[in-house]
């Protein structure tokens, strides 16, 4: 399986690792061409304003929905989610706009009310150890989607479909679980493709 | 159980930036043109490098009125910049509710000796370093990110070019020592051992480590990536430039796509003048930044 990270700006190295560790061949992607080969996409952490207005610049935005319309497994983390959602809290318009919810942009103050914490997630673990960077969270999550983990509450891992997101970063600690449950989506899908 | 203000969320939040542009800029209306053009995060001055250069006398923390004007004009991470040592400073800000704080060689060192205890924060403190013992010290003492001094306010790239190019070096020439070698290596760079070992077995620093001090255009920027930078700040660079939208849209694009020499020819074509520059050796030893930090 071959997974691309949307290499604009953010904690790419940390994705490329996390997906090596479990199996997948993981590159960087930094033109839209680079997307031709890949089974699946994970749009990593960093600024959500800078990653759209370079995705905007380079063709990204269409090219990355495309990807998705072709059942083309992606994964949003923090910033990535908020670039995945069709609505955005106090914004009139969204970025790609792939999963059907409404997010709210660094929900949890700044940075110095930064936390870790451990979550269960469903279906992927217990007690995953949930990193929490200026975060944003799932105000609504439309009917199709399926909430994966919550705290106090707000909804901050879901899945819709070929879609995941995360509100929180599993790149940055030394647990897979989760790469590992995006790689079986991708491989999912792919032998569905496979099979049509 | 939660944990606010970790090593972990304190490194991480520096990750975020990586490959991208930090602007230093001085109202809400830099502030602005710098989250358009693509910043990842703003530092809130009272003065520019370049111009605290050339006011001379004692330059401190920025007037909070301003940090708190940026503050509330962009979305992005603000960092704002306390002197060497001054920890009531920091933790001024750090009250405020800034998302970086920056300990800075471009302020007036408030201590001669001693630089913050930056672990016993929860906002994460970046710091400069000219050479990897330096970085290890900050480091050492709970900094999240690591940045070249270069020489801040000349516009001149050669200081952080030679800076990131001896911790480079460094970084090499530990990681293919025997362990033997390593004790007498973090007594010869004045680096705490645990954290020359990390550099042993990784071949890299633990935190993020951006360059700043003399970047001034999209080639510099670029430049400052492909000598092993994950990012890059500019100072005075842009808002000193004739055309500050211009050269700040085209150093976040240079910095992305840092190998694509037809990218930035094309973002760097009908820019206008970049920032007056200054040679190093005009300069007198006193005014020095990069000197300044123990």
């Amino acid at each position: 399986m071959k997974i691309g990270v949307l290499a604009l700006q953010g904690a790419v190295a940390e994705h490329i690792r996390m997906l090596e560790e479990v199996g997948a061949t993981a590159v960087p992607v930094k033109k839209v061409e680079e997307l031709d080969d890949l089974d699946g996409l994970v749009i990593p952490g960093g600024e959500s304003t800078t990653i759209s207005k370079l995705m905007h610049k380079y063709g990204f935005m269409e090219a990355i929905r495309q990807f998705g319309e072709a059942k083309k497994p992606i994964f949003g983390t923090c910033a990535g989610a908020i670039l995945l959602a069709n609505r955005i809290n106090g914004q009139e318009d969204c970025h790609l706009g792939l999963m059907d919810m409404k997010v709210e942009r660094n929900a949890f103050g700044r940075q110095k009310e930064s936390f870790e914490v451990d979550l269960p997630v469903a279906g992927i673990a217990p007690d995953f150890p949930a990193v929490f960077i200026r975060a944003p969270y799932i105000m609504e999550l439309g009917e199709n989607g399926q909430v994966l983990a919550k705290y106090e509450d707000k909804i901050v891992a879901a899945r819709q479909g070929h879609y995941l997101a995360a509100a929180f970063h599993p790149e940055l600690t030394e647990d897979a679980r989760i790469h590992k449950f995006f790689l079986d989506m991708v491989k999912e899908y792919r032998a569905d493709k496979v099979q049509a | 159980m939660v944990q606010v203000g970790t090593s972990r969320v304190k490194k991480g939040m520096a990750e975020m930036q990586k490959g991208g542009v930090i602007m230093d800029v001085v109202n809400a209306e830099q502030a602005r043109i710098a989250e358009a053009a693509g910043a990842v995060a703003v530092m809130a001055l009272e003065r520019v490098p370049s111009d605290i250069r050339a006011a001379g006398g004692v330059a401190r923390m920025a007037d909070l009125g301003i940090v708190e004007e940026v503050m509330k004009a962009v979305s992005i991470p603000v960092m704002a910049k306390a002197r060497i040592g001054h920890f009531v400073e920091a933790r001024v800000l750090e009250a405020m509710g800034v998302d970086y704080i920056d300990e800075s060689e471009v302020l007036t060192p408030a201590d001669d000796m001693f630089h913050i205890n930056k672990k016993d924060f929860t906002v994460p403190f970046v710091c400069g370093a000219r050479d990897l013992g330096e970085a290890l010290r900050r480091i050492g003492e709970g900094a999240s990110m690591i940045r070249t001094k270069g020489e801040p306010g000349t516009g001149n790239i050669v200081e952080a070019v030679r800076h990131m190019r001896t911790m480079q070096a460094q970084i090499r020439k530990v990681q293919s020592m025997s362990y033997d070698e390593l004790m007498a290596e973090a007594k010869n760079l004045g680096a705490p051992y645990e954290l020359l070992e990390y550099v042993h077995k990784n071949g890299k620093l633990p935190v993020v480590n951006f360059a700043a001090g003399g970047v001034a255009t999209p080639s510099d920027a670029a430049l400052m990536m492909q000598l092993g930078a994950d990012g890059v700040f500019v100072g005075s660079g842009i808002f000193k430039s004739e055309n500050p939208e211009k050269f700040a849209r085209a150093i976040v694009e240079a910095t992305t796509h840092y190998t694509d020499y037809d990218l930035i020819a094309r973002v760097s074509k009908g820019l206008g003048t970049a920032m007056p520059g200054i040679e190093i050796s005009k300069l007198r030893e006193a005014d020095r930044m990069q000197e300044r930090g123990w």
